[in-house]
C-alpha cells in the first residue's frame, strides 16, 4: 500500500448525473482566475471560444485573450513563439483539431523544445456534442504518450480540474490538458491534492482491480459499488495524469489484487490500457483486460447512448467485469 | 562577411559529408545583413529578453545559420567541424535547448512563421516591441501553415515582424524541365508575391545577394506601419561557388574533398 495515497474521503453524487459546472467552464474559469496575478498566462483560440468556454477567459482578460482564426496548426506555432518570448500559453481547440491537424507543430515546436505550451484540449473523449466520430478523439493519449517530454492530464471532477490547472501552469514545461465538455457528478472534497505523476486510489478492493482515468473514473467508481452488490470486492484506481505515469501505484495494485481490468473513453490500443499492459508485461505480468473503443470509431448519439454503445455506463462495465471473472474461474 | 559564411559552411558540410548545401549558400547575404546589421542582438547575451529574434523557417539551411552565429560570436567558430556529429549542439536542424543564438526550434517546413508571429506578439506584449524575422524558402511557402500565419499577422498588424523569402526559386526537386536533367521551380504556375499582398503584408522586392539592396529593404520594413512586411529577396541557389549554382541537385549532395577544394579557390580562400 506504500505506493498509494488512499484519498480520505469522497463524493459520489448517485442521482443528477449533470450536477455542478461543466469541467470546461471550471477550466477556463481557473485559467482566468489564475491570470489575474499571472500576467505570463495568454489564451489562444481557435474560432471556438463559446464551445470551449474560451470566452469566460475572454471576459477576465480581453488583453490576454488572442482570437487566432480557424488555423490549428497556426495557434500552435504562435503559442511556441509566445512561450519562447515569456508568456504561459494556452491553446485552445477541440481535441481532434489539436492532436491531428497540429501534430507536427507540437513535436517540433513544443515537445522537442520543451516549451511551456498549455495545449488545452475540449471535447475530449466521447461527449462532443453528437458531433460523432470526427469530432471524438478515441486515440488522442496513444498519440500524445508517444510524444517525449509531453505530459497528459486527464481531470476526474471540477476540484481536481482546479487543481490540475494549478500544477499545470506551475509545470516548466508542455501539457496535454483533457477538459471535458459536460459537467461531472463530484468526487473528490477540497482536501485532495492533485499531483503529477501520482494515481489515487478512490476505493479499495482485493478481488480485481479497476483502473481508469477523466471522467471515466467516476463511472467505474458506481460500477465497484454495483460489483458490491454481487459480492465482487473491486478496487478502484483513478489515474489523472497519464505521463507521467504512476507506474509503482499500478505493479502494487497488480500484486495486491492479481487481477487488472482498464477501463477508459479511448480506443483500448496505446491509451491508459496500453500504459498499464507495458507495466505490468515487463514489471509484473498479471491477467488484465481493457475495456474501451477496441481499434473502431466513435459514433453521433447522445452522451447515454455512446457510453451504453461502447460499453462504459456503470452497469455495462460491471457486466464486463463478472464476465470477465466468470470467464477466468472456468 | 558573407564569403566567410559560405567558406565555414562548406568546409562544415564536407567535413559531416553531409547536409544541405544550395539553400545555405543562397542565404548568406541574407544572413550576414541581419546578424551585422540589422538586429538587435547581444552575441554575450544571447538570453537578453527585450532583443531581436531570428527564426530559421527553411531550417535545413542550418549550417549557414551556424556559421554565421559563430562569426557573430556566439560560439567559437572552431565548433562549426562537429556539424552533424552526435551528441554536437550543431544538428541537422537548428535546436534551440542546446546552442546559444538559436531563438527557435525549426527544422518541419511551414512551421517557423506560426512560431515568429507568435514571438512578435509575444514582444508586444511585453512591451519592447522587439522585431522579428523569419527566413523562408521559396519551395517552404507551398506549406499551407504559412498562409495561415500570414493572414493571422495581418489580422494582429504586427508591424515587428518581417518575413523574408529566399527566393532561389529551386526546390529539392520538383518537377522535370523540358531541357534534360533539369528541374522546375516551385512558384511556375502561381504567384508567390501576389499571395503576401492579398494578405495585405508589405511586399519589398530585393537582389538577396546585394548586401545594400537588404539592407534597405530592412529599412523600409521597420518604417513601414500596421502591417508586417515581406522581403522578396532574389537569389541563386548555390550562390559563390560556379559549379553549385543553379544545379538542383546542389540541395543536399555530398561535398568531396576535390569539390572542397575548389569551391574554396572559387571563393577566394587559401587551401
Amino acid at each position: 500500500m506504500k505506493d498509494l495515497a488512499a484519498i480520505p474521503s469522497y463524493v459520489r453524487a448517485r442521482a443528477s448525473r449533470t450536477v455542478g459546472t461543466t469541467l470546461r467552464e471550471v477550466f477556463a474559469r481557473a485559467v482566468a482566475d489564475l491570470a489575474t496575478d499571472d500576467p505570463r498566462i495568454v489564451m489562444l483560440d481557435a474560432e471556438v471560444g463559446n464551445s470551449t468556454r474560451a470566452d469566460i477567459f475572454e471576459q477576465a482578460h480581453p488583453d490576454r485573450y488572442l482570437p487566432v482564426g480557424i488555423a490549428e496548426q497556426n495557434m500552435i506555432g504562435m503559442a511556441a513563439g509566445l512561450a519562447a518570448a515569456g508568456f504561459i500559453p494556452f491553446p485552445v481547440t477541440f481535441a481532434v483539431f489539436a492532436v491531428k491537424r497540429s501534430l507536427d507543430q507540437i513535436r517540433v515546436l513544443v515537445a522537442q523544445p520543451r516549451l511551456p505550451v498549455k495545449i488545452a484540449v475540449g471535447y475530449t473523449g466521447l461527449m462532443s456534442g453528437m458531433a460523432g466520430k470526427t469530432h471524438q478523439p478515441v486515440e488522442e493519449v496513444a498519440v500524445m504518450r508517444a510524444m517525449p517530454n509531453m505530459t497528459i492530464v486527464n481531470p476526474a471532477d471540477e476540484v481536481e480540474m482546479r487543481q490540475a490547472v494549478r500544477a499545470v501552469v506551475a509545470h516548466d514545461g508542455p501539457v496535454y490538458l483533457m477538459v471535458y465538455r459536460e459537467a461531472l457528478p463530484t468526487l473528490f472534497t477540497d482536501d485532495y491534492r492533485f499531483e503529477f505523476g501520482r494515481a489515487v486510489m478512490l476505493r479499495d478492493g482485493g478481488d480485481l482491480a479497476l483502473v481508469s482515468t477523466g471522467p471515466q473514473s467516476g463511472r467505474v467508481l458506481e460500477a465497484a459499488e454495483l460489483l458490491a452488490e454481487q459480492g465482487v470486492d473491486a478496487r478502484v484506481i483513478h489515474v489523472p495524469t497519464i505521463k507521467p505515469f504512476d507506474e509503482g501505484a499500478i505493479v502494487a495494485t497488480a500484486r495486491e489484487t492479481g487481477f487488472v481490468v482498464t477501463v477508459e473513453e479511448h480506443s483500448i490500443l496505446g491509451g491508459l490500457g496500453g500504459a498499464v499492459a507495458e507495466v505490468l508485461g515487463e514489471q509484473l505480468p498479471t491477467p488484465m483486460r481493457r475495456i474501451g473503443l477496441r481499434d473502431e470509431w466513435g459514433a453521433s448519439g447522445t452522451n447515454d447512448a455512446l457510453l451504453e454503445k461502447f460499453g462504459l455506463t456503470p452497469r455495462r462495465v460491471a457486466d464486463q467485469v463478472l464476465s470477465y471473472l466468470a470467464e477466468r474461474a472456468v | 562577411m558573407a564569403r566567410q559564411i559560405r567558406v565555414n559552411l562548406l568546409r562544415a558540410v564536407s567535413h559531416a559529408q553531409g547536409g544541405h548545401v544550395g539553400g545555405p549558400l543562397s542565404a548568406a547575404e541574407i544572413l550576414a545583413t541581419l546578424y551585422f546589421h540589422e538586429m538587435r542582438i547581444r552575441p554575450e547575451e544571447p538570453d537578453w529578453p527585450e532583443r531581436d529574434r531570428f527564426v530559421l523557417s527553411k531550417g535545413h539551411s542550418s549550417i549557414a545559420l551556424y556559421s554565421t552565429l559563430a562569426l557573430a560570436g556566439y560560439f567559437p567558430v572552431d565548433e562549426l567541424v562537429t556539424f552533424d556529429s552526435i551528441d554536437s549542439r550543431l544538428p541537422g536542424h537548428p535546436d534551440m535547448t542546446g546552442l546559444p543564438g538559436i531563438d527557435m526550434s525549426t527544422g518541419s517546413l511551414g512551421v517557423g512563421l506560426s512560431a515568429a508571429v507568435g514571438l512578435a506578439l509575444g514582444a508586444r506584449l511585453n512591451g519592447h516591441n522587439g522585431r522579428v524575422y523569419a527566413l523562408l524558402g521559396d519551395g517552404e511557402c507551398h506549406e499551407g501553415a504559412i498562409w495561415e500565419a500570414a493572414f493571422i499577422a495581418r489580422r494582429f498588424n504586427l508591424d515587428n515582424l518581417v518575413a523574408i523569402v529566399d527566393a532561389n526559386g529551386l526546390a529539392q526537386f520538383g518537377p522535370a524541365a523540358d531541357e534534360p536533367g533539369n528541374r522546375r521551380g516551385p512558384w511556375e504556375h502561381c504567384e508567390l508575391e501576389s499571395r503576401w499582398s492579398a494578405c495585405r503584408w508589405n511586399v519589398i522586392m530585393a537582389d538577396g545577394h546585394d548586401v545594400l539592396a537588404l539592407e534597405a529593404a530592412f529599412a523600409e520594413a521597420r518604417a513601414t506601419k500596421g502591417r508586417p512586411s515581406v522581403v522578396m529577396a532574389r537569389t541563386v541557389k548555390g550562390k559563390g561557388v560556379s559549379f553549385m549554382e543553379n544545379r538542383w541537385y546542389w540541395h543536399s549532395r555530398v561535398v568531396t574533398p576535390d569539390e572542397l577544394a575548389l569551391a574554396m579557390a572559387e571563393l577566394g580562400e587559401p587551401g
